[in-house]
């Protein structure tokens, strides 16, 4: 049963896009199959979320072949959270888009039909991003979700976002080739590439050669999590999109980097003490993010710098390798999927209203209806972090965790986040100002008309809602995020979820053979005849290579 | 640790060099290019990731386990070649596309660079209709943006 639960936010999406395909003349059967998919991945998801909680990883062997030479699905709590969030996300935003009525619906519209299957495979590759258990299966999933993202971003597209979307397809062509080079090095080094095999292994390997790696692994999710300065690309290239889906990337893109990045970093690279170079990189992505949002004139591009801005708390948090750290991440994450959704969602809303996303022209606009500027409002003053709201519990684990490091470092970063905290509350002050304030001299707000409106606006109030949901329900979410940090610092539930007992290898001979504590001292099974026959191989490859 | 012979390491050392200095080109089809080159190298370093060529392949049977050529870079590198086959074909019609729309295949300068480039004009607020692609805000919705309510036409 739990094999199905696993496979199926990946699988269900994909033959729902299949089928969402074959039927691309009905726009009704389209939007059904759209939402129907999302949302029975989104229900598979909370369980998924639940069983992990309560029984630890969940582990599915692909085609039944075991851990360290198959394709393994691992649910732990990290990714059933994310999972969960990033599914709820994408559902609301798929809304928003169907009542847009522009993308994707137009019924028998041959330019607008490859917008749903591109859209639920976008929704599987996260998904699949999310459960992969191997780097190469990380880099399939990846592909698939950029795949998708070029379809959608250059979907009907005119003059300036062709540009644009050239920029964003051959900026992540390179980092898949990057990601696909640092796999063949390390399979090459290690003879695996099954995430939870290479923790077991990695810490065998030469210092210098692990640093590489690190390096390697942290420059290509860096590019996709948009981390100074490997960010360039996405100010350029999400604005220019249709709403929902600047929405979708900016908000799940971004964070299946930065996923990628925690697993791979927590996962293959144990530390116990904070990591300078990432410590360096957060604090440079926090303020050149934000620094660059003020200076903007354009509401996506300034959402787009906010983004960046923001992607450098979650660095933080993983850059100190403690407990509360990481739990800060993981908050912090799951807070910015749905806020920074939704700021696009509004924006999007506004561009629509007034006819043009240029703040200065905004002000001398009719400001769009109440209802937009009260989710604004809400979504602003969280990614502010102002004390209620979603934001304000992410940023404050992550100012204890900064504290509890202490350090020049870690305080120097502190003082950072909190200048970043205070910039962006400025950032949105000036578009509230620009796009929501009433005043003499403005014309009265517009009212929402129209069932597609009212759709679009309560798609983004839902999507504003998931981020209340999680400030409402902290205490619970912020203990599951605990869990989820203590699992990735500690590995071992992973570690023997995945490898232990599963498959071919019988716990008992497992365990037999290989103590748990020779395990993690990354000495590789040595036994000339293992219970497994990919095992011996790996095994006598590994000898091999030692030897020489 | 495999170590490579010297031509292999040459031959993949080379490819990434010419695909990156391909990448780094300001024509697109330059750009595709390099993309196709740089797409071959990894997967040149992923089969040489297996160890050594000359080993006979997997047949399944009474085989020396030790013997045989590692399936698994080859599983990869068969993925791999496909994924990139299919992202570039995506990406020569988007060239084509950017061509038949642009007429041209260079990539442009960057908008904001452009625009710090001419701020010698600084651009009025109520300045409705730019010249195109004068003004960063052209770049954004504007031009593609929907009017609320389009929806229910249908």
């Amino acid at each position: 049963m739990t094999d199905w639960l696993l496979i199926a936010p990946v699988l269900l999406p994909v033959l729902a896009a299949g089928l969402s395909l074959a039927v691309w003349r009905s726009a009704g059967a389209q939007r059904l199959l759209g939402t129907g998919g999302l949302l029975v991945a989104l229900v598979d998801a909370v369980v998924l979320l639940v069983l992990s909680d309560r029984r630890g990883p969940q582990v599915l062997d692909v085609g039944g072949w075991p851990a360290p030479a198959g394709i393994t699905l691992v649910a732990d709590r990290l990714s059933a959270l994310l999972l969960t969030v990033a599914l709820a996300v994408a559902l609301a935003v798929l809304v928003f888009a169907i009542g847009q009525g522009t993308v994707g619906s137009g019924s028998g519209d041959p330019v607008h039909a490859p917008f749903h299957p591109s859209y639920l495979l976008l929704a599987a590759g996260v998904s699949l991003a999310f459960l992969a258990g191997d780097l190469f299966n990380l880099f399939v999933a990846f592909e698939l979700m950029l795949a998708a993202s070029y379809v959608l971003i250059n979907l009907d597209a005119d003059e300036s976002r062709i540009r644009a979307g050239m920029t964003y397809t051959i900026t992540s062509l390179l980092s898949s080739l990057l990601f696909l080079t640092a796999i063949g090095v390390v399979y090459a080094a290690t003879g695996t590439v099954n995430l939870a095999d290479l923790g077991d292994r990695m810490p065998g390997l030469p210092e210098g050669l692990r640093t590489v790696f690190s390096l390697l692994l942290l420059i290509v999710f860096g590019i996709k999590a948009a981390m100074v300065p490997l960010h360039f690309w996405l100010p350029d290239s999400y604005p220019t999109a249709p709403a929902p889906i600047t929405a979708v990337l900016a908000a799940l893109l971004t964070k299946v980097g930065l996923y990628a990045m925690v697993r791979t970093q927590t996962l293959l690279f144990p530390r116990t003490e904070p990591w300078t170079p990432l410590l360096v990189a957060a604090g440079v992505t926090l303020l050149v993010g934000i620094l660059g949002a003020i200076a903007q004139q354009d509401l996506n591009r300034l959402l787009s710098f906010v983004l960046v801005s923001h992607i450098g708390y979650m660095l933080f948090g993983l850059s100190l390798y403690s407990v509360t750290g990481l739990t800060g991440t993981v908050l912090y994450a799951m807070h910015h999927i749905a806020v920074q959704a939704a700021l696009f969602l509004i924006a999007g809303l506004v561009v629509a209203w007034s006819g043009t996303a240029s703040l200065s022209r905004l002000a001398g606009a009719a400001p769009p209806p109440g209802i937009l500027a009260a989710l604004f409002l809400i979504s602003g003053l969280s990614l502010a972090g102002i004390p209620p709201l979603s934001g304000f519990v992410g940023k404050l684990v992550l100012l204890q965790a900064g504290t509890e490091q202490g350090g020049a470092a870690a305080l120097a970063l502190l003082a950072a986040a909190l200048l970043t905290s205070l910039l962006t509350l400025y950032a949105m002050a000036k578009v509230w100002r620009a796009a929501f304030a009433t005043g003499s001299g403005r014309p009265p707000p517009a009212r929402p008309r129209g069932a597609g409106t009212r759709l679009m606006v309560g798609a983004t109030a839902g999507t504003v809602l998931i981020g209340v949901a999680l400030a409402l329900g902290a205490g619970p979410v912020a203990r599951v995020g605990e869990r989820a940090a203590v699992d990735l610092l500690e590995r071992d539930a992973y570690l023997e979820a995945v490898l232990g007992g599963r498959g071919a290898i019988p716990t008992d001979v497992r365990e037999a053979e290989e103590p748990e504590h020779t395990r993690s001292t990354g000495r590789i099974r040595v036994g000339e005849e293992g219970p497994g026959g990919e095992n011996d191989r790996s095994t006598h490859r590994t000898e091999e290579r030692e030897r020489r | 640790m495999t170590t490579l012979d010297l031509t292999s390491a040459v031959v993949v050392g080379g490819l990434f060099a010419v695909g990156f200095h391909l990448l780094l080109q300001r024509s697109l089809m330059r750009l595709l290019f390099g993309f196709l080159v740089l797409g071959h190298s990894t997967n040149l370093l992923i089969l040489l990731a297996a160890g050594p060529p000359g080993r006979p392949p997997v047949t399944g049977h009474g085989q020396d386990k030790a013997s045989f050529a590692d399936p698994l870079p080859q599983a990869m590198a068969l993925t791999a070649i496909v994924i990139t086959f299919g992202i570039s074909i995506l990406l020569l019609a988007l060239v084509y596309r950017g061509w038949l729309m642009l007429g041209h295949d260079e990539v442009r300068d960057d908008v904001e660079d452009r625009r710090l480039g001419e701020s010698e004009h600084p651009r009025r607020p109520g300045d409705a209709a730019g010249e195109p692609g004068e003004t960063p805000e052209r770049t954004t919705r504007e031009t593609t943006r929907e009017t609320p309510g389009k929806g229910e036409e249908r």
